[in-house]
C-alpha cells in the first residue's frame, strides 16, 4: 500500500514540477496546488498506513484495544491543507489582480519591478 | 472530560503535573501578545487614528516581554513549556534558549522601531488595509519561529509570517508591487513546501517532531538510515537557503524588496531572511550536526557565491533600495560561512552577525526612506547635495554604511572578526577571502551611495561644486517619529560597536547552547 | 442564477444551513464535526444568500465586516488558552466546568471557546473571499 502511494506521490511531484516550469502564471499556480497535495500525501504516507480504525479509547478502558490509524499525520495534514488552501486562494486573487494590472500572465514579460531598459548606474565617482 | 474520572497514575504518565508559575508564561507571551494586538487592530481598522496607538503599544509590550524572557533565560537556563500540559515529546513544545530569546528580542526592538516609523510613512489607506494588524501578526510568526521547540510548529510559524508578509507586500496595490509579490509569493511558498517535504520525511524516519527528541534520535542513527538523513538534510538546506536568499535561489529578493512602502522593505530586510538563517542554525547545528559537517563544503561554496553575488550586485545598482537588497544577500553569505565552519566560535559569529544585520539593514532602509523624502528620489543619478541639507543625517548614514561593511568601531566589526578567526583556524581560507573581498566591495558600494547622494554638489546635470539649495520641504521630515526610530537603531549600532562584551557573552552562550545541546535536552525532558 | 424559486428558497436555506453549522460546531468535541467544518458550512450559506439576493444584503445581515469577524475569532481562540494561567498550568490546557441544566448535565470548556473562535475565523475569512469574488462578478 505504501509503495503504491509512493508512486502516486512521485507522479504528483512530477506533474507539479512540470507545471511550475511553465511561463504562464495559471499553470504555475496549478502546479503549486498539486505540489501542496503531493506534500500532504507524503506526510500521510510517512506516518505509515496502519488500520482504518479511529484511535479512540473506549470509555471503560485506559488504552487502545486494537491497532488503530496513526492520528498525528492526519492532524499535520489537516494543518497543511488549511495553510495551502489559504495560500492558494491568496495567490489566485493575486495572480488575477496582476493579470488585470500588468496585462500579461507570462512570467517573462512581468518586468515592472525590474525594468529591462533601466538606465545604467552612474559611472565613476 | 468532566464526566469521566481519570486515573491519576495514568495522568501523571502522560501529563505535566508540576505547577507552571506565572514567570514561565513569558515563554509564550510574545506570541500571545502579538496575536491579541493584531486582532484588536484588525477589529478596529476603520478607526485610523487608533491603529498606530494600539500597534505601537502592543509592540512596546512585545519588547518588554522579550526582555523579561531573555532575563529569565540568562537566569535559569533553557525554558520549556509544552502546550496543553502534555509531556514532551507529545505536546507542542516551546523551548527557549539564549539564541532564540536573543534574536526574538532584537527582532521585537526592530519591529517597534518600524511601527513607530510607519506612524508617519504609512498613510490612511495603508492603515485601513491593515498595516498594523499584518505587522503584529508577522511578529507572531517571527517570535513563534524563534521560540518554538517543535519542527512542524516551526513550519506553521513560517507560514504565519509568510502570509502576513504577503499582505504587507501588496499593501497599496501598485503595479510594481503586484509584480514583485507574484515572484516573492510563489518562490517563498515553494521554499516552505520543500521545508514541509523534508519534515514529512524526517517524521517518517524518526516518528517525532520535537527538536530535542530529534536531536537525540539523530545522534543514535543506524548506518542504513544515514543515506535517507543526508537527503533530508539537503532538502532542508535548499528550503532554508531559499528563505534566506542564498545564491543561487536568491532572485526573489532583489525582485521584490524594493517595491513596497519603504517601512515594509525595512521590516523585511531586517527580519525575514534572518529567520531562514536561524532555522538553518537550529536544524543543522542542533538537530543534525553530522549532516552539517557532511554538507560543509557545499555550504561553504554557497556562502562564497552568496557573498560575492551580493557585494557585486550592490555595486552594480543605480537605485538605493535595490543596492541595499543585494547587501542583505551579501550578509546572508557571511552567516552561511559561519554555519559552514560550525565551531562554537563560528556559530557565535553567525548569530552575532544575524543580530547586527537585523538592526543595521532595517536602519539603512529607514535611512533610505528619509533620503527619498529629502532628495525626492531613490536613484543615484537624481540625488546629490544632501550633506548641505542635513549634515547630521549624512553622519548617521555614514555610520550605518560603516557598520554594514564591517568597519570599526561599529556593530558589523565584531561578528566579522569572529567569523574570520573561526574560518582561518578551521582552514577554510577561501571563505575567509570571500568575506574580506565582499566587505571591501560593500564598503565601495555603500561609499558610492553616500558620495553620490550626500557629498557631491547636486544631482546629475548640475555643475559640480555648485551646491544647489536643496531645502527639503516635506513636512513628514519634521515629525520626530522618523528620527526617533532611526536614532534608536543607530544608537544600538554604535553601542554594540563600542561595548560588545555583553553581546559577545550572549552569542557565545547561544552558540554553545546549540553546539552542545545538553541544557536544551535537559530542559525539555527534565531531570537527568 | 436569480430565478424566483432560488430567491424565495435562499433565505430559508441560509437560515437552516447556519443553524446546522452551529449544530456541527457544538457536537464537534466528541463526534465528527467542529469549528472548521462548521465555519465552512456557514460561509457557504452566506455565499448562497449572496448569489441569490446580492452581496449588499449579506453584508447588512452579518453587520460586521467579515475580516473583523475573523479577527474576533482569532482573538477568542487566543484567549481560550489563558484561563489555565490562573490554575498554574501550561497555555492551552483545557478547563472544564459542568453544571446541571434542568435534567441535562451541561459541560462547558475552553476547547469549546477555542472551537467557536476557529468557527468565526473560518466564517470570516471564507466569507470575505467569497463575497469579494461575487461582487466582482456583478460589475
Amino acid at each position: 500500500m505504501e509503495t503504491g502511494l509512493s508512486v502516486l506521490i512521485g507522479l504528483f511531484f512530477a506533474v507539479s514540477v512540470y507545471l511550475m516550469l511553465s511561463r504562464q502564471l495559471v499553470r504555475i499556480l496549478l502546479g503549486i496546488a498539486i505540489l501542496g497535495n503531493a506534500v500532504n500525501l507524503l506526510i500521510f504516507t510517512s506516518g505509515r498506513l496502519t488500520r482504518e480504525v479511529p484511535p479512540l479509547i473506549p470509555e471503560d478502558s485506559y488504552h487502545l484495544l486494537v491497532e488503530t490509524a496513526n492520528p498525528l499525520p492526519q492532524a499535520l495534514v489537516l494543518t497543511a491543507i488549511v495553510i495551502s488552501f489559504s495560500f492558494f486562494a491568496f495567490l489566485l486573487v493575486l495572480a488575477f489582480r496582476a493579470y488585470q494590472e500588468l496585462g500579461t500572465d507570462d512570467a517573462n514579460e512581468m518586468r515592472v519591478a525590474e525594468p529591462v531598459d533601466e538606465p545604467a548606474p552612474p559611472q565613476g565617482y | 472530560m468532566a464526566g469521566v474520572s481519570l486515573n491519576p497514575e495514568l495522568v501523571a504518565q502522560s501529563m505535566n503535573t508540576t505547577p507552571v508559575t506565572l514567570g514561565d508564561w513569558v515563554v509564550i507571551a510574545p506570541s500571545i501578545l502579538t496575536i491579541l494586538g493584531g486582532t484588536l487592530c484588525l477589529m478596529t481598522r476603520k478607526n485610523m487614528s487608533l491603529q498606530p496607538k494600539i500597534g505601537i503599544g502592543f509592540l512596546a509590550l512585545l519588547v518588554l516581554a522579550n526582555v523579561a524572557l531573555l532575563a529569565r533565560v540568562i537566569d535559569r537556563g533553557v525554558l520549556t513549556m509544552v502546550m496543553g500540559n502534555w509531556l514532551p515529546p507529545f505536546g507542542i513544545a516551546f523551548t527557549v534558549d539564549a539564541l532564540g530569546a536573543g534574536l526574538s528580542l532584537v527582532a521585537s526592538i526592530v519591529a517597534f522601531c518600524t511601527g513607530l516609523y510607519a506612524s508617519v510613512s504609512v498613510d490612511g489607506t495603508g492603515r485601513r488595509y491593515g498595516f498594523y494588524p499584518f505587522l503584529l501578526l508577522m511578529m507572531t510568526g517571527v517570535s513563534g519561529a524563534f521560540l518554538t521547540g517543535d519542527i512542524f510548529n516551526l513550519y506553521v510559524w513560517f507560514e504565519v509570517l509568510l502570509i502576513s508578509s504577503y499582505g504587507l507586500l501588496v499593501l497599496g496595490n501598485d503595479r510594481a508591487q503586484l509584480d514583485g509579490t507574484v515572484k516573492y509569493g510563489i518562490l517563498n511558498l515553494l521554499g516552505t513546501n520543500l521545508f514541509l517535504v523534508a519534515t514529512a520525511l524526517l517524521y517518517g524516519l524518526f516518528g517525532t517532531l520535537n527538536m530535542a527528541d530529534l536531536s537525540q534520535k539523530v545522534s543514535a542513527i543506524s548506518a542504513d538510515q544515514a543515506g535517507m538523513l543526508s537527503t533530508i538534510a539537503a532538502l532542508y538546506f535548499l528550503a532554508f537557503a531559499m528563505k534566506a536568499a542564498a545564491f543561487p535561489v536568491n532572485f526573489w529578493l532583489p525582485a521584490s524588496y524594493h517595491t513596497p512602502n519603504i517601512v515594509v522593505s525595512a521590516l523585511f530586510a531586517g527580519l525575514l531572511t534572518k529567520v531562514g538563517v536561524y532555522a538553518l542554525i537550529r536544524v543543522f547545528v542542533l538537530i543534525m550536526p553530522a549532516a552539517r559537517s557532511d554538507l560543509g563544503d557545499l555550504i561553504a561554496l554557497v556562502a562564497i557565491a552568496t557573498m560575492l553575488t551580493g557585494a557585486m550586485g550592490a555595486l552594480s545598482q543605480g537605485e538605493v533600495r535595490r543596492s541595499l537588497g543585494y547587501m542583505i544577500i551579501s550578509g546572508i553569505g557571511s552567516m552561511l560561512g559561519g554555519i559552514a565552519v560550525g565551531s562554537t566560535l563560528a556559530i557565535s559569529g553567525a548569530i552575532f552577525y544575524a543580530a547586527h544585520s537585523i538592526i543595521v539593514m532595517t536602519a539603512l532602509y529607514m535611512a533610505a526612506g528619509i533620503l527619498r523624502l529629502m532628495g525626492g528620489s531613490y536613484r543615484l543619478r537624481d540625488l546629490g547635495g544632501l550633506y548641505a541639507a542635513s549634515p547630521a543625517f549624512a553622519a548617521i548614514f555614514l555610520i550605518l554604511g560603516f557598520a554594514v561593511s564591517g568597519l570599526p568601531p561599529f556593530s558589523g566589526f565584531w561578528p566579522k572578526i569572529m567569523l574570520l578567526d573561526a574560518m582561518l583556524s578551521s582552514g577554510r581560507v577561501w571563505v575567509a577571502t570571500a568575506l574580506l573581498v565582499s566587505s571591501f566591495l560593500t564598503t565601495i558600494a555603500i561609499g558610492r551611495i553616500w558620495i553620490y547622494s550626500f557629498w557631491r554638489g547636486g544631482p546629475e546635470g548640475t555643475a559640480d561644486g555648485t551646491a544647489i539649495a536643496l531645502m527639503p520641504t516635506d513636512k513628514a521630515l519634521s515629525s520626530p517619529a522618523l528620527w526617533v526610530s532611526l536614532g534608536i537603531l543607530t544608537a544600538l549600532v554604535i553601542y554594540i560597536g563600542l561595548q560588545p562584551e555583553w553581546m559577545l557573552q550572549l552569542v557565545s552562550r547561544g552558540a554553545s547552547g546549540v553546539v552542545e545541546p545538553m541544557g536544551y535536552l535537559r530542559s525539555v525532558f527534565g531531570g537527568a | 442564477m436569480r430565478t424566483i424559486i432560488f430567491r424565495t428558497v435562499a433565505p430559508y436555506l441560509t437560515a437552516l444551513m447556519v443553524l446546522f453549522s452551529i449544530f456541527v460546531l457544538l457536537r464537534g468535541h466528541n463526534e465528527p464535526g467542529g469549528g472548521f467544518i462548521g465555519g465552512l458550512i456557514a460561509a457557504s450559506a452566506l455565499a448562497i444568500y449572496g448569489i441569490a439576493c446580492g452581496v449588499a444584503p449579506v453584508r447588512r445581515a452579518i453587520v460586521f465586516h467579515p475580516m473583523s469577524i475573523s479577527a474576533f475569532g482569532l482573538f477568542l481562540s487566543a484567549l481560550a488558552g489563558l484561563p489555565s494561567l490562573l490554575l498554574h498550568q501550561s497555555y492551552m490546557t483545557s478547563q472544564w466546568i459542568s453544571f446541571p441544566f434542568f435534567d441535562v448535565e451541561v459541560d462547558l470548556s475552553t476547547p469549546m471557546v477555542f472551537d467557536i473562535g476557529v468557527y468565526l475565523v473560518v466564517v470570516g475569512a471564507i466569507a470575505s473571499i467569497a463575497l469579494a469574488l461575487e461582487e466582482r462578478e456583478s460589475d
